[in-house]
């Protein structure tokens, strides 16, 4: 099995630069946001292992909302980053791209300060590829490759299927054992391939093993002081989500026309939110550990298709900048931007609440969990206006949704091993 | 439809619900009121348009006995508002979508999957310079529509050109394929049962919070949806209702709401010529195929129900998860999948806490569409055309027949836009690929050229049958958001454009 990584190269943009580095990004697209695989600067389609990336430039007209927690509005830079979610270590991807789209790629970054032609493309990107303070991957370990094999066999099977009704559940053995034939022909002649999963890598086994046991052992030193500091915890909690502003006024019309104009041009969509942390030592403390909480969760128990209720987000992080003042959220999701926050606020608004309740201006909570997204018309007030236009956008396999993914590995793995009668019905209906 | 009949209701309404001051189509559907024609009017002079909507009578939802011989109701667009000069500090505490318009933005075109042949430059009426200002409804009892419209369209030449008429007939309660329609409709909280709180629901109920439909009460998260508020001293004389959230307010938008209408033509002959061909002439096979695409049969059983079933509208899918009785992708569990805020499940709280955190399979399995209650609509619509049977249509020469489709609700892109959007025309819509809803969609390629023209229908017993190479059926060929306001918020809207141009 070969697990997934990701990578966040943001770098702050020279003074001036951003016109012209916006005008070079919109020449990798073939439709508004949506990156040609085949363009001159970087032909993503070029890179067999990874699934999704983006440029995108960080540049935060709220930066001022501090203000109304009483700080000074801070002076931070724009910044341009690439994010990109990858089959196997983030380093060799970055080093494929470096390689191979070394030239395109140094046009970009030549809009970032301290990058010149003399540099070292790799080390540069990955001495400014931001560690993840918490990530999330659909399913750990499916590779672009068997996205797509799988894809085509689910085309295969689906045009040769004969679909009258079966007379009995061995009939649809019968006809279950006529697809394995089928697919064996297919492969032999070379029409169709499944090829094998990679052995895990030991080392990536040996650090999910020690984070896990490391994870638990930390929480259960730290649960007694957690007791202890309990009631002064939720108390410093209260007072701020008593007193903290609610910033959420209607969205500029111009910004939702930019971004939708970015939207629903394949069946997934990108989300980019970019916003400063509410200020002080216990909302700094307190994001750090909710990262570290939806982190353990996501590498041990949300990594077999679905966060909480949510099963619509193929990969999403959450990164620091600035040293924790801001965090950077992206998010690949299917469907419209409509029905992604709805899916939100119906499905999982306290999950919301505990990941973004420590931006500046997150609409009311109440005990962390409380209210907050569920705040309906505020809450996607608020998420709109902290969006920011991802100018380039690229997705490996257009056209298919998590549904599909997991449709199609099922059906994969249903001719892999020996099926039962009814097994063999079930698998039957998945086509 | 009985249900919707004006005198079957009592004054039940519950307290503070000015129901003098609503109109009346929120609370009916005018079925006695068989004949019906929709005016699209523009302002070609603003004074004498707004002297003509102060004094227009409108009819509120008082149940009356014995029924008014006509019915008039009135809905302003955005662009209408602005033609009447209501003022931008007025206009723009109005939603996003109605500011923008229907036909305002291709991104919105793509999203309702009005590309192709539902491009809005196709359009008879709703885009470019054919937007629409005014929509005024006319109903009446058999036999005095003709003089009513006249009367009303020479009232309305002095201040309005007529942009389009939009004609309807009368098909007896049947849609033009031939289905029996407005068979399932929300049932509005007029007594205000439902409390104002934010609470999951663990089971589909039919019934809505009032804030759903009627903006300035609460909706089904307990809130009030945004709407032009203003601050009480630009209203010193009470004109206005006061803000239930917001007492120091006068609310523009109380007791009305956002509607919607669209014109959809309906290719009946290519409809049932379609289905002849893949139920190989067979009338009994075409019936079982159409009712399998709608959901419910011509007579409006629901076949999730099977033969047998009845009329009923007290159903789910619930028992039907893998759509073996009523597929998936059917028109009406597309537009309402009836489900709750959570999967079913055990009753512990345990249990409850497992299908929240998605640790249950089978629950997520049931959980790509959830927390229906947020996305009703309340629908209003009439046909246009003539009206022919299944075997009529097949041989009878092609008809401009269809839909003056209206839906009122409060929040235009959270109702009408996600049913239309995501659960309608979306190609991957609960779990399904490769097709969209199998009487509107456009069947036009989605990304990467994945097909759209399926329909699928799985089957207890093997793999899902599949309709394959559907056509187009349904085109639309015009549309516009409105506001239908209360009554008093319509007088104040004039009121405020004359003094601003005055
Ligand atoms: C020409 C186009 C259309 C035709 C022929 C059509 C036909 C029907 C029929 C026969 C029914 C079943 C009767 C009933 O449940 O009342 C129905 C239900 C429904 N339709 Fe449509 N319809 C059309 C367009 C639309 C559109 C554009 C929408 C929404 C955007 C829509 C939303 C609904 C809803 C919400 C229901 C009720 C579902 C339920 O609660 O069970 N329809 N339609």
């Amino acid at each position: 099995m070969t697990p997934q990584s990701q990578f966040t190269v943001v770098a702050p943009i020279t003074a001036g630069g951003e016109a012209a580095l916006r005008a070079l990004l919109i020449t990798m697209n073939s439709a508004p946001g949506v990156a040609d695989p085949r363009n001159p600067l970087v032909p993503f389609g070029e890179f067999a292992q990874l699934h999704f990336a983006r440029f995108v430039i960080l540049n935060d007209p709220t930066l001022g909302d501090i203000e109304a927690y009483g700080v000074p509005r801070p002076d931070l830079p724009n910044y341009l980053a690439l994010v990109g979610d990858c089959d196997g270590p983030a380093g060799a991807c970055l080093a494929e791209m470096a390689q191979r789209a070394g030239a395109g790629l140094r046009r970009i970054f030549g809009h970032c300060e301290g990058f010149d032609g003399r540099v070292d493309l790799l080390a540069w990107m990955q001495a400014h590829d931001l560690p993840i303070a918490a990530s999330y991957v659909n399913w750990v370990g499916r590779t672009v490759l068997q996205i797509k094999e799988e894809s085509a066999l689910q085309q295969l099977l689906s045009a040769r299927m004969d679909r009258t009704p079966v007379a009995s559940a061995a009939e649809a053995r019968q006809r279950w054992r006529q697809m394995v034939d089928l697919v064996r022909n297919e492969i032999a002649a070379r029409r169709l391939s499944l090829t094998s999963p990679e052995p895990t890598p030991l080392d990536w086994v040996i650090a999910k093993s020690a984070n896990l046991l490391v994870s638990l052992l930390l929480s259960l030193l730290a649960l007694p002081f957690l007791v202890i500091l309990a009631p002064a915890l939720l108390f410093q909690l209260r007072r701020q989500e008593t007193r903290d502003p609610e910033i959420c006024p209607r969205p500029d019309s111009d910004l939702l026309v930019e971004l939708q104009s970015l939207e629903d041009h394949d069946v997934s969509n990108q989300y980019t939110a970019f916003g400063s942390a509410k200020p002080g030592a216990f909302r700094r403390g307190l994001i750090t550990l909710v990262f570290a909480v939806i982190q353990f969760t996501a590498r041990h128990i949300f990594m077999r298709g679905y966060l909480a209720r949510i099963q619509t987000i193929h990969f999403a992080r959450w990164v620091f900048v600035d040293d924790k003042r801001r965090v950077l959220f992206t998010s690949n999701y299917d469907g419209g931007h409509q029905a992604y926050m709805d899916d939100f606020i119906n499905k999982a608004a306290w999950g919301l609440n505990v990941a973004f309740s420590s931006g500046v201006g997150w609409p009311h909570t109440d005990w962390l969990l409380l209210r907050g997204a569920r705040r309906e018309q505020y809450f996607k007030y608020y998420q709109r206006r902290h969006q920011l236009p991802t100018q380039v956008w690229y997705k490996a396999y257009p056209g298919l949704t998590l549904t599909d993914l997991d449709r199609n590995a099922r059906i994969r793995q249903g001719l892999e091993r020996e099926l039962s009668d009814t097994e063999a019905l079930a698998w039957l209906k998945l086509l | 439809m009985a249900q919707t009949v004006m005198s079957a209701h009592a004054d039940v309404a519950g307290a503070g619900i000015e129901l003098d001051d609503i109109q009346g189509l929120l609370r009916f559907g005018f079925k006695h009121h068989t004949e019906a024609v929709f005016l699209l009017l523009q302002v070609t002079d603003a004074a004498a348009a707004r002297q003509w909507l102060g004094n227009v009578q409108v009819t509120s939802s008082v149940s009356v006995d014995p029924l008014p011989k006509t019915v008039l109701q009135v809905a302003l667009t955005g662009a209408g508002m602005r033609a009447l000069d209501v003022g931008a500090d007025v206009v723009s505490g109005f939603s996003e979508e109605f500011l923008e318009g229907m036909a305002g933005d291709p991104n919105r075109a793509r999203r309702l999957g009005d590309v192709g042949e539902n491009a809005p430059d196709r359009w008879d009426w709703g885009s470019g310079a054919r937007v629409p200002h005014v929509a005024v409804l006319l109903y009446a009892l058999p036999g005095n529509l003709e003089a009513f419209q006249r009367s009303i369209e020479a009232q309305c030449a002095a201040g309005f050109e007529l942009l389009y008429r939009l004609p309807t007939v009368n098909m007896g309660g049947v849609e033009p394929f031939g289905f029996t329609d407005g068979l399932s409709q929300p049932e509005l909280d007029w007594q205000r049962m439902i409390p104002a709180a934010d609470q999951e629901q663990l089971g589909y109920r039919s019934s809505s919070c009032l804030g759903e439909f009627i903006l300035g009460y609460p909706n089904e998260y307990g809130l009030y949806t945004p709407r032009p508020l203003l601050d009480a001293q630009r209203d010193a004389d009470g004109a206005l209702p006061r803000a239930e959230d917001n007492p120091d307010n006068a609310d523009v938008g109380r007791n009305g709401t956002y509607l919607v209408i669209r014109q959809l033509r309906q290719d009946v002959r290519g409809f049932w010529q379609a289905i002849d061909k893949y139920a190989r002439g067979v009338p009994a096979e075409r019936e079982r195929l159409a009712s399998l695409m709608v959901g419910r049969t011509l007579t409006g059983e629901p076949v999730v129900l099977g033969p047998g079933g009845g009329v009923d509208n007290a159903f789910t899918f619930e028992s039907d998860p893998e759509g073996d009785r009523c597929p998936i992708g059917a028109h009406i569990r597309r537009a309402n999948p009836r489900n709750a805020d959570l999967p079913t499940g055990g009753i512990g709280i345990v249990s409850q806490l497992i299908r929240t955190l998605g640790l249950n399979s089978s629950a997520r399995a049931r959980d790509l569409a959830a927390s229906t209650r947020f996305h009703r609509l309340l629908r209003r619509g009439r046909e246009y055309g003539v009206r022919l049977t299944p075997a009529e249509a097949l041989s009878a020469p092609p008809t401009q027949s269809g839909l003056q489709f209206i839906c009122l609700n409060a929040n235009i892109q959270r109702q009408f836009e996600f049913v239309q959007g995501a659960w309608l025309m979306g190609s991957k819509f609960n779990g399904l690929h490769e097709e969209s809803d199998p009487l509107l969609g456009s069947r036009l390629p989605g990304a990467a050229g994945t097909r759209c023209d399926y329909f699928s229908m799985p089957q207890a017993a093997g793999p899902a049958q599949r309709l394959e190479g559907l056509r187009q059926f349904v085109t639309v060929s015009g549309g516009a958001y409105f506001f239908l306001p209360g009554i008093r918020a319509l007088r104040f809207l004039v009121r405020v454009g004359a003094s601003r141009s005055s």
